[in-house]
């Protein structure tokens, strides 16, 4: 488990140094749990909130890419002395511009592509990029760049590209590294004890992040400082990969990220486009605005790679897996990513034998990028549907399964117990809340639209930890300023630190104030991915908010004339618990008066040694399958989540359903189009690509928190939920048509086209 | 609103429908349909010439300026007005992020071009400001807490207001098909069909 580094980041991050002085998990709370709107929602539905894509400088330049249009073509020319005429073009940059030449696409400390590169290895790579006046003088000008292109044989079979014979995207073949595999126990042995084995092959098709706000950035120079406002999960991966692209010191480059329109994943990645417009703006020496079109932003910044995934589950009489085969395919695109989705079958359940491996290959597509739960939910569309038939096999209850094979310690080694895991709690209260026996054991109807149950579990392979750095400075007027470095990506980051500082200290939430996301005035943070900002960001918050606590107490220690062992903190007072006429209002504080500000800094604790933490979760569902139309009408959806401690009960519950909303996209209706033919995509639009409309979800959804704290693993008690969230859904819904159609539908998306086929061919076979 | 005009009345300097199809030229429609190439003709340019006077009606103020024809109303809206509570998320009409009101209904500003708008009334996100103070729906979405990253969020609430003011009771089904033309990835929905239902009790209420 510990080579499995988490996915966003690549090389070191700075860890925050510990204080020991660390504030016990809290007993009771009065604001931490509650519902609390997000505290930038004036700003959100107002209409004042700027986002990247609002920016607008004075004497700024709009920048538009000239990108390749095939799927494998090396550029053999380019001119662009027409395009240098056109009307407001103010600059020009090519691969052949001073300073343009670099290499990109960082993994494991080497590069598996450059800025331009001249070996265009999938539709959309960059060739070039122009600074007008306007946006529509700037991408009326890249049409008119000339380029001569050598159009070479293409793959975008992920199977295909295995073979010698295919064509060759990189020196060295088209496996990305080496296949990972995973052995423990003796899987043949394992299989030769079970009474019941599964196998089959399930598919899950690429997927687009799409986020709502395009990618892009701003960037200014001042001199020798550069400032970037970019649409990111994460400012300070952005300063790391401009200062080095721009061979500048980190202090004199400024990231600003404030608001920013969903992400998913695919704004944890660095883009091209943000070093484009540095050096526009630095060849013009005017601010350049580059924004990408949307159909841009389906080729180019990033995806859910599909996977083929074949798995073989054992098990005996009385449902004890023995043995678990997992085998799984799929494509990081153009460069290197790796598409693995064997973690959840690996550690989900205890097998005591078991062996994964997991391929990733080169494909002239767009490089994958991790989107929410990156292989997690592929794998759970693999292993819920492959327990949900030995279930079926077994003639036992799905849920009764699961509850029968929870893994007591992550399967490492000689085993590494878990801070805590509620996924039977999870199973137990769902299916209690979803009234799930009786829907369960209910008799099918023979009509043509037919009702059916499903359930999944999960849990999620990341808990987070240091570093993690926040400032709390309290006014003497008994208001606060909250500096943190984290992105708030819509998950209402912000929201839950100002109400963990209103617990600690009884400010109220609308007298706090928040600096976020700007490397040149926050603190560190890591970008806000592996839902892990609430676990690793929040004790940090706390920490901060008691180290001002502290400090209030000493003063008014010293002002009362008592110990300050004596005194006790409440609503911003401090009073003496053995003598109640000694008490004093925070801001009645001589020193505070004449100090105007008290400042506490408070670092994430380091994570309990050899224990692991991860969020789990379980989902059930009810459909209705139209047997004549193949259409499938998700009647309800039921999320019940272990995510340690519930901060903010109102966000929680949107994260839930969102989740659930996303998965629902994977499931039904999202599937990236390559046409075999050009190795183009056929669907890099909003109108061809589906994510879930309000027509497409659910009718109903519950969220059943499992609200209970995980103190063993930090101060708020608190695990992730953004990314378990989905990674059930596709599976639950699967199961759910399986019961009540009796068809294992292995493939997404679990569409009527489809749908429609499986059964005709299951009445052809009756 | 006092002010409300005619729309079927053009006022001087602007241009009518078949004018304005009369004026573009056909380098312009080739642009305009994504046909163009890299390498391919390169399309006509609208010269500073050909630039039309407009006055859009814009929450409650009259703007005037020259735009070219071929500019949409989220882009003058956004790019020559400074008004971004209005979103770009498409610009090709497929995701709502730029639904605006024109006379009351709700439409997309990328699908509108700027000479197209003249003549109407027309409402963005901050048209439902009174002052400092949210509007009805703008409350809704916010203790509803009716959306996450919030980019789509400007046309998520301009599609339920146009949806009450047409339909001041919709049932359930009644809110999935008015609201289904505005995409949100975060997937907020579930909150925004409980948005749009109090904000339609507190209209009624009076809130």
């Amino acid at each position: 488990m510990d080579q499995e580094s988490p996915y966003w980041i690549d090389g070191s991050v700075p860890e925050t140094p510990g204080t020991g002085e660390y504030p016990d998990p809290w007993k009771t709370t009065e604001i931490v749990g509650t519902r609390v709107p997000k505290v930038d929602a004036y700003e959100r539905v107002s209409g004042t909130a700027v986002y990247p894509h609002d920016i607008s400088l004075p004497e700024m330049l709009h920048g538009a890419i000239l990108r390749c249009p095939y799927a494998h073509a090396n550029v053999l020319k380019i001119d662009t002395s027409k395009a240098e005429k056109m009307p407001g073009v103010r600059a020009v940059l090519t691969g052949n511009s001073p300073g343009a030449d670099m290499p990109w696409y960082p993994r494991g400390g080497k590069f598996s592509g450059r800025l331009f590169d001249t070996h265009c290895r999938h539709e959309g790579e960059e060739v070039a990029a122009i600074a007008a006046e306007t946006p529509l003088q700037a991408s009326d000008a890249i049409r008119a760049i000339e380029v001569e292109y050598e159009v070479l044989p293409f793959v975008i079979d992920d199977e295909a590209a295995l073979d010698p014979s295919a064509p060759a995207i990189h020196e060295g073949g088209n496996v990305v590294g080496e296949p990972r595999v995973r052995e423990r126990g003796d899987l043949e042995a394992g299989f030769a004890e079970a009474d019941v084995v599964v196998e089959r092959t399930y598919r899950t098709k690429c997927e687009i992040h799409a986020p709502m706000e395009p990618h892009g950035s701003v960037a200014r120079w001042d001199g020798n400082r550069l400032t970037i406002w970019d649409t990111t999960q994460g400012v300070f991966s952005v300063q790391e990969a401009v200062a080095r692209a721009m061979r500048l010191p980190l202090a004199n480059v400024r990231v600003i990220g404030h608001y920013m329109g969903g992400g998913f994943g695919s704004k944890l990645e660095v883009g091209k486009y943000t070093v484009y417009a540095a050096l526009l703006a630095k060849t013009t020496g005017r601010p350049v605005k580059i924004f990408l079109p949307r159909e841009d932003c389906f080729l180019v910044t990033g995806n859910r790679p599909g996977n083929t995934m074949t798995v073989k589950i054992g098990a005996k009489k009385d449902g004890t897996l023995t043995a678990i085969d997992y085998r799984s395919l799929g494509s990081s695109g153009a460069y290197a990513y790796g598409a693995d989705s064997s973690t959840l079958a690996a550690y989900l359940y205890t097998c005591p034998n078991l062996r994964t491996e997991d391929t990733t290959v080169y494909t002239n597509a767009g490089k994958a990028r991790p989107m929410r739960a990156p292989g997690f939910p592929q794998g759970a569309w693999a292993l819920e549907q492959a327990m949900d038939e030995l279930a079926q096999k077994l003639g036992a209850d799905p849920v009764e399964l699961r509850l029968k094979n929870i893994a007591d310690v992550l399967q490492v080694e000689e085993g590494r117990p878990f801070t805590s895991n509620q996924l039977a709690e999870c199973l137990r209260k769902g299916a209690m809340e979803f009234g799930w026996s009786e829907a369960w054991a209910r008799d099918k109807t023979d009509g043509h639209l037919r009702r059916g149950v499903g359930v999944a579990a999960c849990f999620w392979g990341y808990a987070g930890g240091p570093p993690s750095t926040v400032i709390v400075k309290l006014f003497a007027d008994g208001s606060v300023n909250l500096n943190m470095g984290a992105s708030d990506i819509g998950t209402g980051t912000k929201t839950w630190a100002a109400m963990i500082v209103a617990e600690e200290l009884g400010v109220a939430v609308d007298k706090i104030q928040i600096e976020h996301a700007d490397t040149a005035t926050t603190q560190y943070a890591t970008s806000s991915g592996g839902s892990k900002t609430v676990p690793s960001d929040s004790p940090a918050v706390r920490a901060a908010a008691y180290a001002v606590k502290v400090q209030l107490m000493r003063m008014a220690a010293e002002q009362l004339e008592v110990d300050v062992s004596d005194l006790e903190f409440r609503d911003l007072t401090v009073s003496s618990r053995s003598d109640q006429e000694k008490k004093v209002r925070v801001t009645e504080l001589e020193k505070l008066d004449r100090q105007g500000v008290v400042i506490g800094t408070g670092y994430r604790d380091p994570n309990p040694e050899g224990m692991v933490t991860f969020p789990f979760g379980a989902q059930f569902c009810e459909v209705e399958v139209n047997t004549r139309t193949g259409e499938v009408r998700l009647l309800r959806f039921l999320g019940a989540h272990d995510s340690g401690r519930v901060l903010n009960r109102l966000t929680y519950d949107n994260q839930v359903f969102g989740g659930i909303v996303m998965g629902v996209g994977l499931g039904m209706t999202e599937e990236r189009v390559l046409d075999p033919q050009t190795g183009k995509m056929t669907n890099a639009n909003f109108h061809d690509y589906k994510i879930p409309t309000m027509k497409d979800v659910a009718i109903e959804h519950t969220c059943v928190p499992i609200d209970i704290p995980d103190n063993e693993f930090n101060t708020t008690g608190t695990k992730g939920l953004g990314e378990p969230a989905t990674i059930p859904t596709a599976a639950a819904i699967a199961n759910a048509v399986c019961d009540a159609i009796g068809i294992r539908v292995t493939d997404t998306p679990l569409n009527p086209i489809q749908l429609a086929r499986l059964i005709a061919e299951q009445q052809k076979e009756a | 609103m006092s002010n409300k005009k005619d729309p079927t009345k053009r006022p001087e300097g602007g241009v009518t429908r078949r004018g304005f199809l009369g004026s573009v030229g056909a380098g312009a429609v080739v642009a305009a349909t994504g046909v163009a190439r890299p390498g391919e003709a390169i399309p006509e340019i609208t010269s500073p010439e050909e630039m039309v006077q407009v006055a859009l009606l814009i929450n409650g103020r009259i703007h005037r300026l020259l735009v070219e024809p071929r500019w949409t109303l989220l882009f003058v809206l956004r790019e020559r007005l400074a008004i971004t509570g209005t979103k770009a998320g498409c610009e090709r009409g497929e995701c709502g992020s730029c639904t605006v009101l024109i006379d009351g209904r709700p439409r997309y500003a990328c699908m509108t071009l700027a000479v197209e708008a003249e003549g109407t009334e027309i409402t963005t996100v901050e048209g439902l400001l009174d002052g400092e103070e949210l509007g009805t729906v703008q409350r809704a979405f916010v203790e509803e807490d009716a959306f996450q990253c919030g980019y789509c969020t400007p046309g998520q609430i301009m599609a339920a207001e146009g949806l009450l003011r047409a339909n001041p009771s919709p049932s359930f089904d009644e809110i999935r098909c008015g609201m289904s033309g505005n995409l949100c990835r975060c997937g907020a929905y579930p909150h925004i069909v409980n948005a749009v239902t109090a904000a339609a009790e507190n209209k009624k209420g009076g809130r």
